[in-house]
């Protein structure tokens, strides 16, 4: 491997325990951080899920224990209808923010970025240290809503006004809690905003030599992508915030017109517009959830190559696609509102490119599929995970199709079809993702293997639970079941209830698969067996530093590039590949 | 595990298809005038999803099938390479687009791009945590003004009416139940008296939101006689999940006998 | 100060490399390594626009909410401005031009042409001055518009006259912390200022005038 001459380290390496695993401006400490936050973030949103479940399919059952959580919300372990739609938003916001936003791009992103295009660390790595900490603050925030007397917010993780900015006239779980929840994601956006500042410059400027933009992996242009949306997107969703949190606590009007009577009191408001927020709200809400599908997208495609032994079919067209997603997830955000009272022409304004979008999505698919045929493919958890990502997206990217025409998203609107699409897309296509980067990076970031076996058995139970979940909802949507109750009284659901058994009982079992998961990642910490440098003989420039890397990734010494990312498949190399920094020339192919 | 994972794939497809080839759970009839064209669009988008999703998912199952594992041979290429999926998604997506998308205009147009009859029965619904109140204007054609300070439900005002001196409120007919005549349009106008709230009624394919502020209206005619359940679904308190009313479709004399009623009743 | 003219010039004051490339293809031609120049932007001013792109975000977002606002009811009640915003507006501008003085006089300095240090520290702490005399008179905006009885609640005209003022105020003060460590460092015994930290920050800050400029336009206007 070629060397430059060693160059200045960009900081001395941390000495004590603090500076070493607390505050620390290492990039991959950072990176463990958020993936560590969105780990807890996503078993607490799991166990609220399994609550919400039990809850609807056997009302009246007291679930040992949860009066701890809340003396007024579940009086006699019981829940009230208020605290099933508090355990629903907190359910929501930690999931989208917490996890979603946090393990794809924040955690693998921060650990991997800088090391693929051959950097010491991001290019701010103090703001970097600022990021997770404000992040973590904000979870703090969050979750003190569900301490507070009046209980977390019920308004679900979109907060519509003018329920969520009148305050507590409109009943429990719009008190203290929905001001907690203002403030938490106000805080989370000012992170992601400092976080999306360090990719986009680290990745434009920290490129080691040799490292052009179009041979940075597919990971990093996932990672590069997203953080301009986030950037964007998350300066829209501030604003919004403080909005809100003005028109709950001083008395300001943004959201909440004149005349309104709630609760027998007429609110002391005026001049403001509901829809207002929900056009701020979705304007962050749409390129959000691309922020939480692209670097999933980025990742199954780096660990699928390595996996098939030969680059996708074209890199730059896949490259083209993810770029044109993140453009277009702008000028969707309308699809979110076709009933919601705005002007009607808008909603076929807005139709347009949401069904446009499908075509990008759909070039990519079909990339990863025709990709596969010829190829070596290799099976271990992680291309498991990468494959049963392409199973999942298509699901839940085919019903999207529905509900981006207006027409059939007046029968199809908040129903649990909606619910289904947006499960399958963000919560298991996108968890995939991380799944799959997790099994493939642990080794890189600990030194060990996770178990093989294990690994197979979560995937597999995961896999089949999960579409034993959230498939049903498409069907129950069909038949009109509503989404956000806490109970189904209205005599059509009654027949549906046996669904709603199902997929309960399936919940369950699938969450209790993820213990698998949860083990594995403790016990192979400690005693995985040893991982060396490249286990995936793998080409990209992480695989050519020790597991785990050196304090400034590369042992003093600068990486220089010679080749593009993948290069797998290559006659007459050794082994079947070359790594990105071995002088090898290409072999014409 | 490689080929176990193919054919799981395959199950689970296939599986997934049936209750929707079986019609298990589909929409109810549809009883109103614009849902046929809703209904239609709705089994057009299915088929070509349906399609999709299974040619997508079998695809990778015999793909993960056919190379997991593969240790001889050379790497092959798909015939056509990324350029052939590019004009593949290019011509299927673009052209599911145009079709759907001309055809979604025609359904989308008919329930709002038309201004309602001329004689449309007026009716006034308005939406409250956590019930849903209507109100008919009576002989004389008007509706009272609703005066947000002197709604009082113990008292009965759902409306906030000042009949004594408001002429036009005197005859103004609040129901709890809403009751319309079949193969006549209706007006509704939607008012909400605190939150945002939205009216859904499955067999008419209607569904829209009311909004604090905004007082919108909406047109339809339903054809077919029967009850059939109002609910709300726009997330609007604790109560959310019990908010719902009943639609009674009756024929035109029914329905007169059901007004007269109610009107000595109020 | 007792730094000679050539220590000056070894210090770091233009576009020094510290990411070490990118951009140019590598590959070995006949075995040999071909070596080119390889200098890639200091990151902070990546970082500045990166900045300046998300705060034009959030006022855009502010002034579609504005717009909005103003079209969605017919009791908009358009509040005057105070006399005093005219004041502060010549302010900002006057210290963006005290600003420029201040970085030509140090490029000066910098490059060895002239050892006279209080020159460009006058400049750049005029601008701290005036910026600081920005935010007072805003301020005192503020106060005047209390006393006729205008609240942030009172309609919503006010809601967004104190809204928008006080952030962009926010942003100022943030300005103001970056000038005073540019002050810093300029007076350190040892020149450890870059080029790139003063410019930056004086794009900063110019981008906050031109944003108070726009935002009293969007403020006086009846959109």
């Amino acid at each position: 491997m070629a060397e430059a001459t060693a160059s200045a380290q960009h900081h001395a390496p941390p000495q004590s325990f603090i500076r070493k695993y607390v505050f620390s401006v290492d990039h991959k400490v950072i990176g463990k951080q958020y993936f560590a936050l969105a780990l807890v973030a996503v078993f607490v949103g799991m166990v609220l899920s399994w609550l919400m479940r039990v809850h609807l399919v056997w009302p009246g059952f007291a679930i040992p224990g949860l009066h701890f959580l809340s003396k007024v919300g579940a009086a006699g372990n019981v829940m009230t209808p208020e605290y099933y739609l508090s355990l629903m938003t907190m359910h929501g916001t930690l999931m989208v923010f917490f996890v979603l936003t946090n393990a794809p791009f924040a955690a693998f992103g921060n650990y991997f970025l800088p090391i693929q295009i051959g950097a010491e660390d991001m290019a701010f790595p103090r703001f970097n240290m600022m990021s997770f900490w404000t992040t973590f603050v904000a979870f703090c925030v969050l979750v003190a809503a569900f301490f507070v007397k009046d209980g977390p917010p019920i308004s679900g993780w979109t907060a519509y006004a003018p329920l969520s900015a009148v305050g507590s006239d409109a009943g429990p779980g719009l008190g203290l809690g929905q001001t907690l929840w203002g403030l938490s994601i106000a805080i989370f956006c000012l992170a992601s905003l400092l976080g999306s500042l360090n990719f986009i410059a680290t990745t434009l400027d920290l490129r080691v030599k040799g490292m052009t933009l179009s041979r940075m992996p597919l990971c990093t242009w996932a990672w590069f992508i997203t953080s301009c949306i986030a950037l964007l997107a998350f300066a829209v969703l501030l604003p919004a915030c403080i909005l809100l949190v003005l028109d709950r606590t001083a008395g300001t009007s943004f959201f909440i017109p004149s005349g309104l009577v709630v609760n027998d009191n007429l609110q002391p408001h005026s001049g403001g517009s509901p829809l207002l927020w929900q056009h701020l709200f979705w304007f962050f809400g749409h390129p959000e959830v691309y922020i939480a599908i692209l670097p999933a997208m980025g990742i199954v495609s780096h660990v699928l190559i390595n996996s098939m032994r030969r680059p996708l079919l074209s890199h730059k067209v896949v490259i083209a696609c993810m770029m044109t997603i993140g453009f277009l997830s702008y000028m969707v955000w309308g699809h979110h509102m076709f009933v919601s009272g705005m002007n009607p022409f808008s909603a076929l304004v807005f139709s347009f490119p949401t069904l446009v979008i499908t075509i990008p999505a759909t070039i990519m698919t079909l990339i990863w599929l025709g990709s596969l045929y010829g190829s070596k493919l290799r099976i271990n958890t992680a291309s498991l995970y990468a494959l049963g990502f392409i199973s999942m997206f298509v699901s839940g990217g085919v019903s999207g199709f529905f509900l981006a025409q207006p027409s059939i998203d007046i029968y199809l609107h908040a129903t649990y079809f909606v619910v289904g699409h947006f499960h399958m897309v963000m919560g298991v296509a996108a968890l995939f993702g991380v799944f799959a980067g997790t099994y493939f990076w642990f080794p890189k970031m600990t030194g060990r293997m996770m178990n093989e076996s294990l690994g197979k058995l979560h995937f597999l139970l995961t896999f089949i639970g999960t579409y034993c979940i959230f498939m049903p909802f498409h069907y129950l949507g069909m038949a009109g079941n509503v989404r956000r109750y806490s109970t189904f009284v209205a005599d059509y659901l009654q027949p549906l209830m046996p669904v709603h058994r199902f997929i309960t009982i399936a919940a369950l079992v699938t969450g209790a698969a993820q213990f698998i998961f949860l083990f594995n990642l403790i016990y192979s910490r400690f005693k995985g067996a040893p991982a060396g440098d490249n286990p995936w003989e793998a080409t990209s420039l992480e695989w050519s530093t020790s597991s785990p890397p050196p304090f400034d990734n590369f042992g003093g010494k600068h990486p220089i590039v010679y080749h593009d990312p993948y290069q797998y498949g290559v006659e007459g190399s050794k082994g079947d590949y070359i790594m990105q920094t071995s002088p090898e020339p290409e072999e014409a192919k | 595990m490689g080929k176990l994972f193919g054919v799981v794939i395959a199950v689970i497809a296939i599986a997934s298809a049936v209750p929707i080839v079986m019609h298990t759970w589909d929409p109810p009839p549809n009883i109103s005038t614009h849902g046929h064209a809703i209904d239609e669009q709705l089994s057009d988008t299915m088929l070509e999803a349906g399609i999709s999703f299974l040619a997508a998912q079998l695809f990778l199952a015999f793909f993960v099938w056919k190379f997991a594992g593969r240790k001889d041979g050379a790497i092959k290429s798909f015939p056509g390479g990324a350029r052939a999926m590019v004009i593949a998604a290019l011509v299927l997506v673009g052209s599911e687009i145009l079709a759907l998308g001309v055809l979604g205009q025609k359904a989308w147009a008919s329930v709002y791009f038309s201004p309602p009859a001329a004689n449309a029965l007026l009716v006034q619904a308005q939406a409250g945590q956590f019930a849903f109140y209507f109100r008919y204007p009576g002989p004389d054609g008007k509706f009272g003004v609703i005066h947000p300070d002197k709604i009082n439900e113990g008292e009965l005002n759902f409306f906030g009416l000042d009949p004594e001196n408001d002429v036009e409120a005197r005859d103004d007919i609040v129901s709890a139940e809403l009751a319309i005549p079949s193969d006549r349009e209706v007006h509704l106008l939607m008012h909400a008296k605190d939150v945002g709230h939205s009216f859904y009624v499955r067999e008419l394919r209607i569904q829209q939101d009311f909004v604090p502020g905004l007082d919108l209206g909406l047109h339809f005619t339903a054809t077919k006689p029967g009850k059939y359940e109002i609910v709300c679904t726009q997330l609007c308190g604790l109560g959310h999940y019990n908010m719902k009313a009943y639609l009674s479709v009756l024929s035109q004399g029914d329905f007169d006998e059901w007004l007269k009623q109610k009107a000595s009743e109020q | 100060m007792a730094v000679t003219v050539d220590e000056l010039q070894q210090i770091a004051i233009d576009d020094e490399v510290s990411g070490v490339g990118g951009g140019e293809n590598l590959v070995p031609i006949a075995g040999q390594l071909i070596a080119i120049g390889d200098h890639s932007p200091e990151p902070s001013r990546t970082g500045i626009w990166v900045a300046l792109a998300a705060i034009t975000m959030t006022f855009a977002a502010f002034t579609s909410a504005l717009i909005v606002s103003q079209g969605s009811g017919p009791k908009w009640q358009h509040i005057s401005l105070p006399p005093i915003l005219y004041l502060n507006t010549l302010v900002l501008i006057a210290s963006s031009f005290t600003l420029e003085f201040a970085r030509s006089r140090v490029a000066i300095f910098a490059r060895g042409q002239n050892a006279q240090h209080s020159v460009p520290m006058a400049w750049l702490c005029a601008t701290l001055l005036l910026g600081f005399l920005f935010v007072a008179g805003q301020y005192a905006a503020w106060l005047r518009l209390k006393a006729s009885g205008l609240y942030l609640a009172t309609n919503l005209s006010s809601s967004f006259f104190y809204v928008l003022t006080a952030v962009h105020a926010l942003h100022v003060l943030g300005g103001l912390a970056a000038l005073a460590m540019v002050i810093k460092r300029f007076t350190e015994p040892v020149l450890t200022l870059r080029k790139s930290t003063l410019d930056s920050t004086s794009y900063y800050w110019h981008f906050m005038g031109i944003l108070w400029l726009y935002l009293l336009l969007v403020l006086w206007m009846k959109l």
